[in-house]
């Protein structure tokens, strides 16, 4: 059974475009989790240090809520801690060479019609989708 | 430094806002992120809507900020100013994806998820750090 949830999905949606139009319209910057992150590793002494630090204490904060609200919302992956250690290595030195994630390319660079973001959003859905497509139906049927 | 509270209490706001949509939008449940992914398996198309929504959502804000000389707590709009499409940007993208369709997290939602106590987050979020400063000492 496919679990399609068009309603819920939108509503998140919308509530993660208000977050970084808040990021945005308040402070002037592009609500890119890996570019507040990587940052603040870089320069953990930056002025800005304060607000990166903020907005990621925002994110863990809301699972926390969330989950103790909705416990359902929030699930493990099955995959061992080797697996889990190579995909964080790919995602968080790929974020960084490409300059941005899903959050930063798929959201905010496509909102603001950035060509860049644009190429980046359609890369990594074509080779996640290819991943996906490996690890289910060649290497694991 | 009195928008220093306000720039932190924005930058606190913004995590959680984002944070709640994640977790609304189904991001946090890496098995509906990789049932996103699996065009060729059993398709779940649920979050191209969450996709679309914070796009257009932000596309309003962008379009307003444009009009605006500055933010409402800060000097300036600070825009990413890279236009051309390189080799660094398709690569680092290509390995993003890959380390995404592995096992169903990007960054935000591992950290969500993370602060929801789970194990595995943890591990990938802590590999993820150490991928982006593996970055900046390849930089060096």
């Amino acid at each position: 059974m496919v679990d399609f949830t068009p309603v819920p999905a939108l509503c998140g949606g919308l509530l993660i475009g208000a977050g970084a139009s808040l990021l945005l319209l308040g402070i002037g910057r592009i609500a890119g989790v890996c570019g507040i992150v990587g940052s603040l590793l870089d320069a953990p002494r930056s002025p800005d240090a304060g607000w990166r630090t903020a907005f990621i204490v925002g994110l863990a904060f809301s699972g926390l809520v969330g989950f103790a609200l909705a416990p359902a919302s929030v699930t493990n992956v099955a995959n061992s801690p080797p697996a889990l250690v190579g995909a964080g290595l790919l995602v968080g030195y790929g974020a960084r060479l490409a300059n941005g994630c899903t959050s930063g390319h798929a959201v905010c660079g496509i909102g603001r019609g950035s060509t860049r973001s644009i190429v980046a959003t359609c890369t990594f859905m074509l080779t996640a989708g290819v991943t996906v497509f490996l690890v289910r139906h060649v290497v694991g049927r | 430094m009195s928008m220093n509270i306000e720039v932190r209490l924005v930058g606190l706001g913004s995590g959680l806002l984002l944070g709640a949509g994640l977790m609304l939008a189904g991001m946090t449940r890496p098995e509906k992120v990789l049932a996103f992914l699996d065009v060729a398996g059993e398709w779940d198309p649920s979050l191209a809507f969450a996709m679309a929504g914070a796009i257009g959502v932000f596309a309003i804000a962008a379009f307003a900020a444009r009009a605006r000389l500055r933010p409402l707590w800060a000097e300036a709009f600070q825009w990413p100013e890279a236009a051309l499409v390189d080799a660094p940007l398709v690569l680092g993208s290509a390995l993003f994806g890959i380390g995404w369709g592995i096992v169903g997290y990007c960054p935000g939602p591992a950290i969500v998820s993370v602060g929801a106590g789970s194990i595995p987050a943890a591990w990938f979020t802590v590999a993820m750090g150490v991928g982006m400063v593996a970055y900046r000492l390849s930089r060096r």
